[in-house]
C-alpha cells in the first residue's frame, strides 16, 4: 500500500488540453472517488496514475516513487476496468492467477490465494468457466479478484459497476467498500453515480472540464460546495438556484430575489451591497406548509412521491423551486403553498464567477 | 396477393439467384475436370459434350508418375507454406503496430504500403534479378519466399489491423497492469483472440503465393527449384501443349489452394466485420 | 517525509531519458520487419526500375545502359499501340470493377440473410479467388474456343453471337473475354468485403426504420448504402488500382491480340519488357501508369475524406 501523489499534472492530446495542473495527495489506504461530468478527464487522470496514458508535464508519485516513466507493470497497481476486460479465451481461475503467474509465484501459494479470493467474493464454483459463461455481476466479481489476489499498491476503479443493474450496483457497492475495509488498500475510484461517490468516498474529488473545482469529504461537498459546478453536480434531487442581488441595509444585510422579496442572508456572509449572486438551496432545506405558514407564496406544479419522501415542484412568481419532505404529501395540482428559505440553510455564489462568497 | 404467397416467391427468388451464381462459379472448375478426364482422342470429337463418352485417369497418372509435376508441388507448398507464415507474422507486428499505437510517420507507412499496390510488379523483376544473383538467391526457393514475403506484406499488415482493431484495447491494457510487457500482452492475450484472423491472412498468403508466376518463372530458371505454375506452363511448350495432361495437373493444384479457402473463407468474413465500418 | 524536496527536484525535469526513448521506440520496433522488408526487396527496386526510363536498356544489347533523358517519354507520346492501350485499360479496369462491384453486392446482400445452407453456399461461390490465376486463364480461354468449349455454341444459341466463334480471336469483342475471366475470378473479393461490412451494420437501426414506416427499398438506400459507402470506396479504389496492374488473364488468354485489342497497359510493359527485352521502355510506361493510379487514388481518397465527414 502507498499514497499516491499527483503534482501539477497536465495532458494534452496534440494541442487540446484534457487537463490542467492537477494537484492531489491520496494517503496511504484512503479512498478517494472522482466525479464529473463526461468528458472531463476523470478516466484520463486514472488511466495516467495506471501508466497507460503518457504525462504531459508534471509528477504521479506512488509511494516514494515517481513513476511518470514507469511501465504499467512495474508500477504495482491494479485496476477494474468498466468493461472488466476479463481474458475472454481464459477461465476466471486463470484470468484471477495470470499477474501471479507473470510474477512466478509458485503454484501453491497461487492456488492458496486465489481460492481465497474467491471465496471472498463468492466465486469458488465458477473458477474452471470461461468469462462468457458468467452473467454481468459475476463477471465484475472475476474483475474484482484478478486485482486482489496481487494485494497491489493501489486500486484503481474506472466506472466499475456502471454496466450492472440497481440492486445489484448497490449489493456490489457495499462489498466494494467492505473489500476496502478489510484490505485498506489505496484506492481511486471513477464514477457518475452520486450515491456510490457519497457513499465509498473517504474524499470526494469534483472535477469540470478538466479542472479539479472541489476536493473534501463527502459531507463537505454536500455542505460547503465551492462554487455553483459543485453546488449543481452533488446531490440528488438537485440544489435550487435563485438569482438575488445582495443588500446591505445597515447593519442588515439581505438577499433581494428576483421577484422582488427579500430575505435574511445567512450569517457571516461576504460581499457588497449590489452584488449580483445566485442563491443555492438544496430541495430538503425548503420549508413548505399548506397552512400558509411560511413567508412566500406559491403553488404545487407537481409532486413526485419518491418512496422515501416527496418531491414537490412548486411554481412561484419568479422562479421554480424543488421542496423534498419526508411526509408522504398528495397536493393536489394548483393547492396554495406557503414556503420559507431558512438562512442558515444558503449557499451563496458571484453571480459572475460563480464562487461561493468568502465569510 | 397474400403475404406467404410473397414470401415464397421471395424465396424462389432467393434461391434462383443463389444457384446461378454457385452455377457460374462451378461451371468452370467442372470443365476443368471434364477435361482432365477426358482420353486424349475425345477430347476434341467430344470437345463440347458435357461429359466424355469415357472417361479415364490416365492424365492423372502420366502426371504423377512421369512428370516432374510433384517436385513442382513439393517446391509450390514449401514456398507458399513459408511465405504465408513469414507474412503473417510480420503482418501480426505491423498491423498491431498500426492499430494500437499513434507513432510519427504512420502516415508514410501507410503511403508507402499503398504505393507498393500501384504499379505492375513486372517493373522489379529487373532490378530484383540484379539483386539477388550476387546474393545466390536466384534458381532458389529461398529467393522466391522473400519476394513473396515483400509482395504480400502490405495487404496482410491492412488486414491483420483490421482484425486487431476488432479486439478492445482494455484487454492488453489490462495484461499489462496484471504486470505484462507490451509484447507479452500482445502474445499471450490479443494474439490467441486474433486466431480466426491469422487463419484468414495464412490462408489468403497461401493461395496467392500458390499461384505466383512472373517472378517464379523470372528468378527460377532449373528444375529443381521450379514451382507448379512454372511447371504447368512446362506443359505447353516440353508436350507440344497436352491439355489434357495440363489440366490434370491444374485440378491437382487446386486441391491445395481450395482446401485452404475453404477452411479460411469464414473467418475473412468474421474478422473483417469487426474493422470494416472504422476503414 | 525529509525526502521529498530532492524528488521534486529531481523527478519531473531530469526524466529517466533511456525509458522515454525505448517507450518511443516501440512502435518502430513492431512495424521494422515490414518496413525493412519492403523497402529493400519493392521500395528500392521501383526506384532503381524507375531510373531505366530515363535509360536505354536493352537487354539484347551489350552497348546500352546509357542516359536518354526524356527520350523513351518522347517516344511514347507518338506510340499508336501505347494509346490503344490505355484506352483498353480504361475499357478493361471500368467494366470488370463495375461488374464485379454489382454481382459481388448482389451476392453479398443473398448471403447476409440467414438461410439453411448458407456455409456451404457461401464457400463455393468464394471458390474461384482460391483458383490461381493463369489457371482461370487457360480454363477460360478453353471454354471460348468453339472446338472444345460450350460457350460460344451457348451464346449462338442465345442469338449473343451470330455463329458460335471464339469471341477471343474478334478483335470487335475480344477484350470481354479476358473481363469475363476476370468478374468470375473477382467477384468473391467484393462479395466478402461488402458481406463483412453488411454485417456489421447494428441491426436495431433497421428495425427503427421500419416502425418509422420505411419499406425495403428504402431501408435499402437510407441505410445499407450509406452505411457500406466508406468500405466501397476503399474497396473499389484498392481493385481499380489492382486490376489496372493486373495483366495475367489477358497475357494467357490472348497475349495482347489480336491486332492489339486486347493490349492493356500493364501487358504491353510486359511485353515491351519479355518480348522486345526493352526495359527502359517498359519502364517509362510503368513511371506513367504509377503516376495516373497516385492521382486516380488521391482524387479517391479526397472523396471517402468528403464522404466520412459529412
Ligand atoms: N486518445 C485521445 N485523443 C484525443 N482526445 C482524447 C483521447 N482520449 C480522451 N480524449 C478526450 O479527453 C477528454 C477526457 O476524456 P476522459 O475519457 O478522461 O473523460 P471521462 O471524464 O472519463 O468521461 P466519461 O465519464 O464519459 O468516461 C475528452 O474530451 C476526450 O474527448
Ligand atoms: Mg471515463
Amino acid at each position: 500500500m502507498a499514497s499516491i501523489d499527483i503534482q501539477g499534472v497536465r495532458k494534452s492530446y496534440g494541442t487540446v488540453p484534457v487537463l490542467h495542473n492537477v494537484d492531489l495527495s491520496i494517503q496511504d489506504g484512503e479512498f478517494v472517488v472522482l466525479v464529473g461530468p463526461s468528458g472531463c478527464g476523470k478516466s484520463t487522470l486514472l488511466r495516467m496514475v495506471a501508466g497507460l496514458e503518457g504525462i504531459t508535464s508534471g509528477a504521479i508519485r506512488i509511494g516514494e516513487r515517481v513513476v511518470n516513466e514507469l511501465a504499467p507493470k512495474d508500477r504495482d497497481i491494479a485496476m477494474v476496468f468498466q468493461s472488466y476486460a476479463l481474458y475472454p479465451h481464459m477461465t476466471v481461475r486463470d484470468n484471477m492467477n495470470y499477474s501471479l503467474r507473470l510474477r512466478r509465484t509458485p503454484a501453491e501459494r497461487m492456488a492458496h490465494v486465489v481460492s481465497a479470493a474467491a471465496s471472498k467474493l463468492g466465486l469458488d464454483t465458477f473458477l474452471d468457466r470461461k468469462p462468457r459463461t458468467l452473467s454481468g455481476g459475476q463477471r465484475q466479481r472475476v474483475a474484482m479478484g484478478r486485482s486482489i489476489v496481487r494485494q497491489p499498491q493501489a486500486f484503481l476503479f474506472d466506472e466499475p459497476l456502471s454496466n450492472l443493474d440497481a440492486r445489484l450496483r448497490e449489493q456490489m457497492r457495499v462489498e466494494i467498500k467492505k473489500l476496502h475495509r478489510d484490505l485498506g488498500t489505496t484506492s481511486i475510484y471513477v464514477t457518475h453515480d452520486q450515491v456510490e461517490a457519497m457513499t465509498l468516498a473517504d474524499r470526494i474529488v469534483a472535477m469540470n472540464g478538466g479542472v479539479v473545482q472541489q476536493v473534501g469529504t463527502p459531507l463537505d461537498l454536500y455542505e460547503r460546495p465551492t462554487n455553483l459546478f459543485v453546488a449543481g453536480f452533488i446531490g440528488s434531487p438537485a440544489i435550487n438556484i435563485i438569482n438575488a442581488v445582495l443588500r446591505h441595509d445597515g447593519e442588515q444585510r439581505l438577499i433581494a430575489l428576483e421577484s422582488g422579496e427579500r430575505i435574511p442572508a445567512p450569517p457571516r456572509v461576504g460581499g457588497h451591497d449590489g452584488q449580483a449572486v445566485k442563491v443555492g438551496i438544496r430541495p430538503e432545506d425548503v420549508q413548505i406548509s399548506a397552512q400558509a405558514e411560511g413567508d412566500f407564496a406559491g403553488h404545487v406544479e407537481l409532486v413526485e412521491p419518491m418512496g422515501l419522501g416527496t418531491i414537490v415542484h412548486l411554481g412561484t412568481a419568479h422562479h421554480a423551486l424543488k421542496a423534498f419532505v419526508v411526509e408522504r404529501v398528495n397536493y393536489p395540482v394548483g393547492t396554495n403553498i406557503a414556503y420559507r428559505l431558512p438562512a442558515s440553510k444558503l449557499h451563496i455564489f458571484d453571480a459572475k464567477t460563480g464562487q461561493r462568497l468568502p465569510e | 396477393m397474400t403475404s406467404s404467397a410473397r414470401s415464397t416467391s421471395h424465396w424462389l427468388l432467393h434461391y434462383g439467384l443463389l444457384a446461378f451464381y454457385v452455377a457460374f462459379a462451378l461451371f468452370p472448375l467442372y470443365w476443368l475436370l471434364k477435361v482432365s478426364v477426358t482420353p486424349n482422342d475425345l477430347l476434341y470429337s467430344e470437345g463440347i459434350r458435357l461429359w466424355p463418352s469415357r472417361s479415364s485417369l490416365a492424365h492423372y497418372t502420366f502426371v504423377l508418375a512421369h512428370s516432374d509435376f510433384p517436385l513442382f508441388f513439393k517446391n509450390s507448398v514449401i514456398v507458399s507454406g513459408s511465405t504465408a507464415v513469414l507474412v503473417t507474422l510480420i503482418a501480426a507486428l505491423s498491423g498491431y503496430a498500426m492499430s494500437r499505437f499513434d507513432f510519427r510517420g504512420k502516415m508514410w507507412l501507410v503511403g508507402l504500403m499503398l504505393i507498393t499496390q500501384m504499379f505492375p510488379l513486372v517493373m522489379l523483376v529487373a532490378p530484383i534479378f540484379k539483386l539477388f544473383s550476387p546474393l545466390g538467391l536466384t534458381n532458389s526457393l529461398t529467393g522466391l519466399v522473400i519476394v513473396y514475403t515483400a509482395f504480400n506484406v502490405p495487404f496482410a499488415t491492412f488486414l491483420m489491423q483490421s482484425f486487431f482493431d476488432g479486439i478492445p484495447k482494455d484487454l492488453e491494457e489490462a495484461a499489462m497492469i496484471d504486470g505484462a510487457s507490451r509484447f507479452r500482452a500482445f502474445r499471450q492475450i490479443i494474439l490467441p483472440l486474433t486466431l480466426p484472423g491469422v487463419a484468414a491472412t495464412l490462408g489468403f498468403v497461401f493461395t496467392a503465393a500458390w499461384s505466383e508466376l512472373l517472378f517464379a518463372l523470372m528468378l527460377v530458371s532449373k528444375a529443381d527449384a521450379s514451382t507448379f505454375p512454372v511447371g504447368l506452363l512446362g506443359f505447353v511448350s516440353k508436350f507440344s501443349v497436352d491439355f489434357g495432361q495440363m489440366m490434370a495437373a491444374g485440378v491437382l493444384a487446386l486441391i491445395p489452394a481450395c482446401l485452404f479457402f475453404l477452411l479460411i473463407q469464414r473467418y475473412l468474413v468474421q474478422g473483417l466485420t469487426a474493422g470494416a465500418v472504422k476503414g | 517525509m525529509s525526502t521529498m524536496p530532492l524528488y521534486e527536484e529531481a523527478a519531473p525535469r531530469r526524466p529517466a531519458p533511456l525509458r522515454r526513448l525505448a517507450l518511443g521506440l516501440e512502435p518502430y520496433l513492431y512495424i521494422a520487419p515490414s518496413v525493412i522488408l519492403i523497402a529493400t526487396i519493392m521500395l528500392v527496386p521501383l526506384i532503381v526500375g524507375l531510373s531505366y526510363a530515363f535509360r536505354d536498356m536493352q537487354l539484347i544489347n551489350p552497348f546500352s545502359g546509357g542516359f536518354i533523358g526524356l527520350e523513351h517519354f518522347r517516344a511514347l507520346w507518338t506510340d499508336a499501340a501505347f494509346w490503344l492501350s490505355m484506352k483498353n485499360t480504361l475499357v478493361w479496369t471500368f467494366a470488370s470493377v463495375a461488374l464485379q462491384f454489382a454481382f459481388g453486392l448482389v451476392l453479398a446482400l443473398l448471403l447476409n440473410s440467414p438461410f439453411p445452407g448458407r456455409g456451404i453456399v457461401q464457400a463455393l461461390v468464394f471458390l474461384p479467388w482460391a483458383v490461381p490465376t493463369f489457371l482461370s486463364g487457360l480454363n477460360w480461354a478453353w471454354l471460348f474456343n468453339p472446338v472444345v468449349g460450350p460457350l460460344p455454341h451457348w451464346m449462338a444459341a442465345l442469338g449473343i453471337l451470330p455463329a458460335p466463334e471464339n469471341i477471343l480471336s474478334d478483335p470487335s469483342v475480344a477484350i470481354w473475354g479476358p473481363i469475363i475471366a476476370n468478374v468470375w475470378w473477382g467477384i468473391p473479393f467484393f462479395a466478402i468485403t461488402l458481406l463483412a461490412a453488411l454485417q456489421s451494420i447494428p441491426q436495431d437501426i433497421y428495425e427503427a426504420a421500419s416502425i418509422d414506416g420505411a419499406g425495403a427499398w428504402r431501408r435499402f438506400t437510407d441505410i445499407t448504402l450509406p452505411f457500406l459507402a466508406p468500405t466501397i470506396a476503399i474497396a473499389v479504389l484498392l481493385r481499380t488500382v489492382w486490376i489496372a496492374n493486373f495483366a495475367d488473364l489477358i497475357i494467357v488468354m490472348t497475349n495482347g491480340g489480336p491486332a492489339d485489342q486486347t493490349q492493356i497497359v500493364s501487358s504491353y510493359i510486359f511485353t515491351q519488357a519479355f518480348r522486345r527485352l526493352d526495359f527502359g521502355y517498359a519502364s517509362a510506361i510503368a513511371m506513367v501508369l504509377l503516376v495516373l493510379l497516385l492521382a486516380y487514388s488521391f482524387v479517391i481518397i479526397l472523396l471517402r475524406q468528403s464522404l466520412l465527414r459529412r
